[in-house]
């Protein structure tokens, strides 16, 4: 059943989530660079989105979906400490992810100014 | 849990690599100083990296500096009998530290933490323009 505010804002507003989650785990990436042995992430969008639109188990859709669509990219090569980051990668990640959070936000944004408009009339 | 965690996680890289330059520094500031006691040597420094959860949440990868380790590599020893700390054998000791590795180490603890200066002015940017919706 989806609640009054999820259905003004339609998918943009559940994308806007993922997108956020998303970023948090590229910079996570990026932040892990240097740390020996640690394992890259990232997050299945389409199938988290998917998930968060249609949720079966109870608890937090967007929390639930980022657990379901999260996974670890392997390294384009492999490094001698087991750490899976590609420095270049993870930041062409990041810039694309950034642009695309502002992407789904200009929706939410086009949503909420033509409720503004509708209410204030001008 | 913190309300905009992305800004811990690259806080806590910074605060990592920023340790990561203090410890070259030293190495470097101390590459000449030599000691008439083996012992007393110098000992090269080296921050160990592991990842640490922000605000409790296993998927949010932050960066904490364990510890800081000496290094256990002997001393060199140089034949200097006229050196004013020159032992009874007229040697003196030096710490085993290589310039050129050094400076490669300072570029890339200064280049991660200009990547993730990066990270918070793009997060900060995003915050800032979707508390800014619909002004």
């Amino acid at each position: 059943m989806p609640s009054p505010d999820s259905s003004f804002l339609g998918i943009h507003g559940t994308a806007l989530a993922l997108r956020e989650q998303r970023l948090q785990l590229l910079a996570g990436n990026i932040a892990n660079a240097d740390t020996p042995g640690f394992k890259a992430q990232d997050l299945d969008f389409r199938s988290a989105l998917n998930a968060a639109l249609n949720p079966v188990a109870p608890g937090d859709a967007i929390d639930n979906a980022v657990a379901a669509a999260r996974y670890a990219p392997a390294a384009s090569q492999a490094s001698l400490d087991g750490n899976t980051v590609d420095g270049e990668r993870a930041k062409a990640s990041f810039a694309q992810a950034s642009l695309e959070y502002r992407a789904s936000l200009s929706f939410v944004e086009a949503k909420v100014r033509g409720m503004l408009t509708a209410i204030t009339g001008q | 849990m913190s309300t905009l965690p992305i800004f811990d996680v690259a806080g806590s890289a910074m605060n990592a690599q920023s340790v990561r330059l203090s410890t070259v520094a030293s190495n470097l500031a101390n590459a000449d100083s030599v000691s008439g006691d083996p012992n007393a040597v110098y000992q090269p420094k080296h921050p160990l990296f592991t990842t640490q959860a922000v605000a409790g949440d296993p998927a949010l990868s932050g960066v904490r500096v364990t510890e800081v380790v000496d290094s256990t590599a002997a001393p060199l020893k140089r034949y200097e009998p006229g050196h004013p700390l020159a032992d009874a054998d007229g040697y003196v000791y030096a710490p085993d530290i290589d310039p050129v590795a050094q400076m490669v180490d300072l570029i890339s603890a200064s280049r991660s933490y200009q990547a993730n200066v990066e990270v918070f002015n793009t997060a900060k940017e995003l915050a800032t323009a979707t508390l800014n919706m619909g002004k």
